[in-house]
């Protein structure tokens, strides 16, 4: 009897599929079901909001600064603002900084609540996400009463924040938290530790510390290879010193270090984290002012400088170049997500088609973030 | 160690190669030969003191008379971080790629050669990343010397 005959396929996945959040592609090698390689091709979404940094001037970049992750846009906000404050030398009021750190911390909660969410989604579980975007809607009501939008917020200025807690927020903000953390402890009853659920992540896409960290990945995708690092607590900015809070690790509990699950719940763990941040922050908001004097044609010295903020994707670094005029001379964005995508090559040799889906939303993609 | 530190010490390691030392707050940064970045990237990633193990950035920024590649380092294993810069010709920049002592430098070096038209030698994968693969020109350069906002295909008025 004659062997049978194999020969390699290429597969093209994407641009429109449902599982690439976003518009991104890839070019798949594949020997039946097992992948040689998958090859990213990004750059459908770039918009180049570099450039336009250098178009509009220091004030004016702010509401594009949301396009760059309009996941967790307030992050975004905030990276704009503290590399403009840091190279004029702006101190924002205590007060602007809780109101950063508050809207910060809601973005982060439903920033993971998609990123998890759509991760069961991509597996095949419909129920979880309706779950997790009820949950986030609840978070989007909040924030647009903080500041008149859903997603795309433009919530923060050079130099603080635009608006103070509107009256009675605080007390509604509090009142959502009594209800989010019995909630997160359903969805894992719900979701996180089914033993289906489980299989499909363990010990897929492993990603060792020393690879992490060569091919910089940032947040959540580098603790849950059991690195603890946060730029909240290892670099510290804001007003973050002033709470308690945990960093949680991968640690290899249901199969290898650094593996598919172990990001999943780093991200669930995260989420509890933010909500103790968020107690804390309300509790402690001092009275005050919310935004710095800073004049209206904003100039900051010649020079440069980078910042890193740590956003729902991990730590976000801008890199600013000032000559002294009204418009930047040059602004770079470095992404969790486009350090992200790079990994994505190496690490597919050898797996299912089907666990690249998995991959691409355990490492929380976000194709507008890759692109900007 | 403190970013001035760092630098010191490289330039204690390599000399005239390291071209020129900014102390200008809020980062200090060093300018190297264009020629020695390899050694220098590979001296300040095995060094036991430096132990810079991640390449956190690595962008371009075009000065009209020259095009610079600034390059971010990190260490994880200390928290300190230092800046390091190359500054070439605008005609034709090339520098060498350091994607053979950190893997992160290839998507990012992708990136400049795309945006701003620096061409890393040595690099495995060399093509457009962002921009359609028949654009004309590198839309971060500030004076482009062919009209920007055009593919090839546009050019040649066919639709795409």
């Amino acid at each position: 009897m004659s062997t049978l005959r194999t020969e390699e396929m290429t597969l093209n996945m994407g641009p429109q599929h449902p599982s690439t959040h976003g518009v991104l592609r890839f070019v798949v090698r594949a020997d039946g079901e097992v992948m040689r390689e998958a090859i990213p091709d990004v750059g459908y979404l770039h918009r180049s909001i570099e450039k336009i940094a250098e178009k509009v001037g220091y004030r004016g970049f702010m509401p594009y600064t949301d396009r760059v992750d309009y996941v967790c846009a307030m992050f975004t906000n905030q990276g704009w603002g503290m590399v403009c404050e840091k190279l004029a030398g702006i101190e924002v009021p205590k007060r602007g900084e809780y109101c950063r750190v508050i809207a910060a911390e809601f973005n982060r909660i439903a920033s993971h609540l998609l990123s998890v969410g759509a991760m069961a989604m991509d597996i095949g579980a419909m129920t979880p996400f309706a779950h997790v975007i009820r949950e986030r809607e609840m978070i989007n009501d909040l924030i647009e009463e903080l500041c008149g939008a859903r997603l795309t917020f433009n919530y923060m200025r050079i130099g603080g924040v635009a608006w103070d807690l509107p009256p009675g927020w605080r007390e509604k903000a509090l009142k959502y938290l009594d209800h989010f953390d019995p909630i997160l402890e359903e969805y894992n009853a719900l979701i996180s530790w089914n033993k289906i659920y489980i299989e499909r992540l363990a010990n897929v896409g492993v990603i060792t510390p020393a690879d992490a960290i060569n091919y910089n990945l940032v947040g959540p995708n580098l603790r849950a290879c059991g690195i603890k690092w946060d730029i909240r607590k290892d670099i510290p900015y804001s007003v973050y010193p002033e709470f308690e809070f945990e960093v949680p690790v991968g640690n290899g509990q249901w199969g290898k270090l650094g593996d598919s699950m172990d990001r999943y719940v780093v991200r669930i763990r995260e989420m509890a984290e933010s909500s103790k941040i968020l107690r804390q922050a309300l509790e402690k908001i001092p009275p005050g002012a919310v935004l710095a004097k800073v004049v209206r044609n904003f100039k900051p010295p010649a020079g440069e400088c980078q910042i890193r903020v740590e956003s729902g994707r991990g730590d976000m670094g801008w890199y600013l170049v000032s000559d002294g005029t009204g418009y930047p001379w040059r602004v770079h964005v470095r992404t969790g997500s486009f350090a992200a995508m790079g990994i994505i090559q190496k690490l597919s040799a050898g797996l299912m088609i089907a666990d690249l889906v998995t991959l691409i939303a355990s490492l929380d993609v976000i194709a507008p973030e890759i692109d900007r | 160690m403190e970013a001035l530190q760092i630098l010191e010490r490289v330039k204690n390691r390599f000399g005239d190669r390291v071209l020129e030392i900014s102390e200008k707050k809020p980062d200090p940064f060093a300018v190297i030969d264009p020629n020695a970045i390899v050694e220098v990237g590979r001296f300040m990633n095995e060094d036991p003191e430096l132990a810079m193990d991640c390449l956190s950035n690595e962008s371009g920024v075009d000065y009209k008379d020259r095009v610079e590649v600034v390059y971010h380092l990190f260490s994880y294993q200390h928290r300190h971080g230092a800046v390091l810069k190359v500054k070439l010709p605008r005609d034709n920049p090339s520098v060498a790629t350091l994607e053979g002592v950190w893997k992160s430098a290839n998507w990012m070096e992708r990136e400049i050669f795309d945006l701003l038209g620096v061409n890393f030698e040595g690099h495995s994968d060399m093509r457009r990343i962002l921009m359609p693969e028949d654009w004309i020109g590198h839309p971060l350069r500030r004076i482009s010397s062919s009209r920007p906002n055009t593919t090839e295909s546009q050019r040649s008025g066919r639709a795409r």
